[in-house]
């Protein structure tokens, strides 16, 4: 039963990441055809270009969500694979404890780095603007 | 009676690669997770490579130049790649899910009918609508600047 549930957030995040991973591929690696957020031209990956997304609250949040949903699909079909493979029942847990305990920590990593980009992104921002 | 009496999965990382009479879902299914695994790899290092951005704008360049040339850019576009598959099959996936484009129950009468033949077609138009998108990740990365 718990296993049910958890392959419907399996497949629920799996909406999520279409949907925000969709538009970060656009907005990344369709630049040239489509070319949305790049206020300033040239590549996406342009300081200039980071900053204007990093500051928006849309994007930090997003990137939040989408950063959770990625890393529970991901840690969570990696796992499904290696249960399939009948590990031993400590084994199992090992696993669990290894993926929840590493999903957690890399979820802190990537959510303080979008915060921490959302503020140097504003200060910049309002330092240009007071120039 | 028979009893099962094996080990459930008895071809284990060998099963995704065949094992019987499968149809072409079968090496969707194979492909789905091959890409799902190469894209979780490339996601992990991708969290620490972008987490530069925090540091500002020489950590950001710095960490960008680290990951560029030819080498990162081809790479980029097999991500790109397995992004336009692994996401468009998923949708597939998830709609036989919902038991929808799978036909309706029929009585199993000779000569037996397969539900995967009445999901080819849908098969077919996301595989299509994946080269779609890989195309114009193609002409993106290396055609038009």
């Amino acid at each position: 039963m718990r296993d049910q549930r958890w392959w419907t957030w399996h497949i629920a995040a799996s909406a999520v990441i279409l949907v925000f991973l969709g538009l970060h591929m656009v907005v990344m690696h369709l630049e040239a055809i489509i070319g949305i957020f790049n206020p300033h031209g040239g590549h996406p990956i342009e300081w200039a270009n980071v900053v204007e997304r990093a500051k928006s609250a849309f994007f930090m949040v997003t990137y939040i969500v989408l950063l959770g949903a990625a890393l529970f699909h991901g840690l969570y079909g990696l796992r499904n694979m290696l249960f399939e493979l009948n590990p031993g029942s400590g084994a199992k847990k090992g696993l669990n404890l290894l993926f929840v305990v590493g999903g957690l920590a890399l979820f802190v990593i990537g959510a303080w780095a979008a915060y921490a980009g959302y503020q140097v992104a504003i200060t910049q921002s309002a330092a240009a603007a007071a120039l | 009676m028979l009893e099962y009496k094996g080990r459930p999965n008895r071809l284990g990382i060998w099963g995704w690669l065949g094992g019987g009479r499968w149809g072409a879902e079968r090496y969707l299914y194979t492909l789905h997770r091959l890409t799902g695994l190469g894209l979780l790899a490339y996601f992990l290092l991708h969290i620490f490579v972008t987490s530069a951005r925090a540091f500002g704008q020489s950590a950001w360049q710095q960490a960008m130049a680290t990951v560029s040339g030819t080498f990162f850019t081809l790479g980029e576009y097999a991500v790109f790649v397995a992004f336009a598959f692994h996401a468009i099959n998923g949708i597939r996936l998830v709609v036989i899910e919902l038991g929808i484009g799978v036909g309706k129950p029929i009585e199993p009468v000779y000569p037996y009918r397969t539900s995967v033949d009445v999901q080819r077609p849908l098969a077919v138009i996301v595989m299509l609508a994946a080269a779609v998108l890989v195309v114009l990740g193609g002409l993106d990365f290396f055609v038009i600047k």
